[in-house]
């Protein structure tokens, strides 16, 4: 099997890499950011994925799986850019997939598509509508890049597209969103709410993608780990300590006092849960979690794979 | 033990949290995110209050099936949450084996700090049917007050009185197949009487409205309280009936509850 995965320098993307290899399938990756020491026999491209170049690493290698993960979440970077990444840089993937005969383009989405609202319901289901996008316009470019991915199950009958809508990454590499809110000893939270949050072990997000790869599995699907753990706990857990601020303050000191600098509609998110049903990508795609909560807040605050 | 000991880590809350059917893992979360210890907390709490302040007085608990899906089915009485409080408490307290009464809360308590935190870790979800259909699918014990947040909107004078019943309970339960436990709750409107509700300063303050009492704030009066509960109603069907056939399903249950509330006033 021929795998391409773009944004392949990402921590997933090297776990994935890794499985893959020892799958025995053969890896080409696209990513402009480096990665130093991949395995044996696997190619890297620094190019971007909307350009010809990129196209041409399709029209060469003709993968038969496309993993597409090359999206940015920094909310540093301007909305202009990340429309041009995310939604244009989503439709030359799948663009590429059909013309160049992929058998299979997985799109890799997140759980925040739903978003965070004290309205929205305690298990969303794949055909929740895309809240984040009135909540919080800063993630529009990524639900539009999700619901433009699921444009291909019609746009292209013959691709076997799979969306997959993962919940926060947690692990030993400590990276990724959730692992950056939690980096510093104490977390910055808001008084008197403490919503749910849905995390998994890196190591088996990456599984949950190759259990995509299998034939035949196709549809929009959310992808989650143990079950959703309170914010309180998730920060007890990991060795942090809490720092509840009341919200009026908590808006104001956004960006001082070593405070983050967000967009008020991030603050949603650390109000209010988004917890995603997962039983569809269980049953169809036979995936089961391999890490506990316990084990992958441990694995997070300690940075070792052995938990 | 200092007295705040007792009011918020009593041992036999402890123990009965211990029974509780609801599968907490070694962090002590429930897959919902129902916290034990916030569930002890809370529920010692209540103790006092269903025990000592009130002296609530239990009815037919045995109509509360020992597991499985059910949907208890009553009156709103008195002018906030004291009457789901104590639904919540009896059927934990005074029933063997205790069981865990959840309910569906408005939206607006989500967007109150504090609240929004306790509600969630102890069960308590904002209103939502996809909300209410994933509880019952596993198997909880679910309280519905079909009057609405108007019911406890109630003033003294309508204390006994039923508002018209909403109907997304019964196509719930239908649906399910849940079984629905009418009750009848009484003296919520002595223990708080209410004469008026100010809904514009309610505006400003982000809840439905603020209740006033003869005695100024709605803080409640430690009145006995009562709840009655019925005899388990079935019924076939799979909740896409017309609206006329739902409404005549809805009465019978409203029907229940009335003769349960005039059961207790006599």
């Amino acid at each position: 099997m021929k795998v391409l995965i773009a944004g392949i320098s990402s921590i997933v993307g090297r776990h994935l890499t890794q499985m893959l290899v020892q799958d025995g399938a053969k890896v080409v990756g696209i990513d402009r950011r480096p990665w130093l020491d991949p395995p044996e026999g696997v190619k890297l491209h620094p190019f971007d994925i909307r350009k010809r170049p990129a196209e041409d690493v399709f029209r060469t290698f003709r993968p038969d799986v496309v993993v597409h993960m090359a999206t940015v979440t920094h909310l540093e970077r301007k909305t202009e850019d990340r429309y041009r990444i995310n939604l244009h840089g989503t439709r030359a993937v799948f663009d590429n997939c059909a013309r160049y005969g992929a058998r299979k383009a997985i799109f890799v989405g997140r759980h925040t598509y739903y978003g965070a609202t004290p309205e929205s319901p305690l298990f969303h289901r794949e055909s929740s509508p895309p809240m984040a996008s009135t909540t919080f316009p800063e993630l529009a470019d990524l639900v539009a890049a999700d619901l433009y991915a699921t444009t291909a199950l019609w746009q292209h009958p013959s691709l076997e597209s799979v969306i997959l809508r993962l919940v926060y990454q947690l692990g030993p590499s400590r990276a990724a969103t959730l692992a950056s809110f939690l980096g510093g000893p104490r977390v910055p939270t808001i008084l008197g709410f403490d919503p749910l949050f849905q995390f998994m072990h890196e190591l088996d997000m990456a599984r949950a993608i190759r259990s995509a790869m299998q034939p035949d599995l196709r549809g929009v699907y959310n992808v989650a780990g143990p079950n959703p753990v309170p914010l309180s706990t998730l920060i007890e857990e990991t060795g942090r300590s809490r720092l509840p601020i009341p919200e009026p303050i908590f808006v104001r000191a956004l960006g001082r006092f070593g405070l983050p600098r967000l967009p008020p509609g991030a603050l949603g998110h650390i109000k209010y849960p988004v917890v995603v049903d997962d039983d569809a990508f269980r049953k169809e795609a036979g995936f089961v979690p391999e890490y506990d909560a316990p084990t992958t807040m441990r694995a997070f605050r300690t940075g070792s794979t052995s938990g | 033990m200092p007295l705040s000991m007792g009011l918020t880590d009593s041992p036999e809350v402890r123990d009965r949290v211990d029974r509780l059917e609801i599968p907490f893992d070694e962090l002590g979360l429930d897959p919902y995110g129902i916290r034990k210890k916030d569930l002890v907390l809370s529920l010692s709490l209540l103790q006092f209050f269903y025990r000592r302040y009130f002296r609530v007085r239990a009815l037919g608990l045995e109509n509360v099936p020992v597991r499985g899906r059910a949907m208890l089915v009553g009156n709103h009485s008195g002018g906030w949450a004291v009457d789901g409080m104590m639904v919540v408490a009896s059927c934990f307290l005074d029933k063997e084996p205790p069981r865990l009464v959840q309910s569906m809360a408005d939206k607006f308590m989500y967007r109150m700090p504090f609240v929004s935190g306790m509600n969630a870790r102890t069960g308590h979800f904002v209103g939502l049917p996809e909300n209410a259909e994933h509880l019952l699918r596993h198997d909880r014990l679910l309280m519905v007050f079909p009057e609405g947040a108007r019911g406890t909107a109630k003033l003294y004078w309508e204390r006994n009185s039923l508002l018209e019943f909403g109907t997304g309970f019964m196509r719930l339960a239908l649906k399910t197949n849940t079984p629905i436990i009418p009750f009848g709750f009484l003296g919520g409107g002595e223990a708080i009487p209410t004469i008026m509700n100010l809904y514009g300063l309610g505006k400003r303050l982000g809840v439905p409205y603020v209740p006033i009492t003869p005695y100024g704030l709605a803080l409640p009066r430690p009145v006995p309280l009562e709840v009655r509960y019925g005899r388990a109603m079935h019924f076939d069907g799979n909740g896409s009936e017309e609206d006329a056939v739902i409404m005549g399903w809805v009465d019978q249950v409203k029907s229940e509850v009335r003769g349960l509330i005039d059961e207790g006033r006599t």
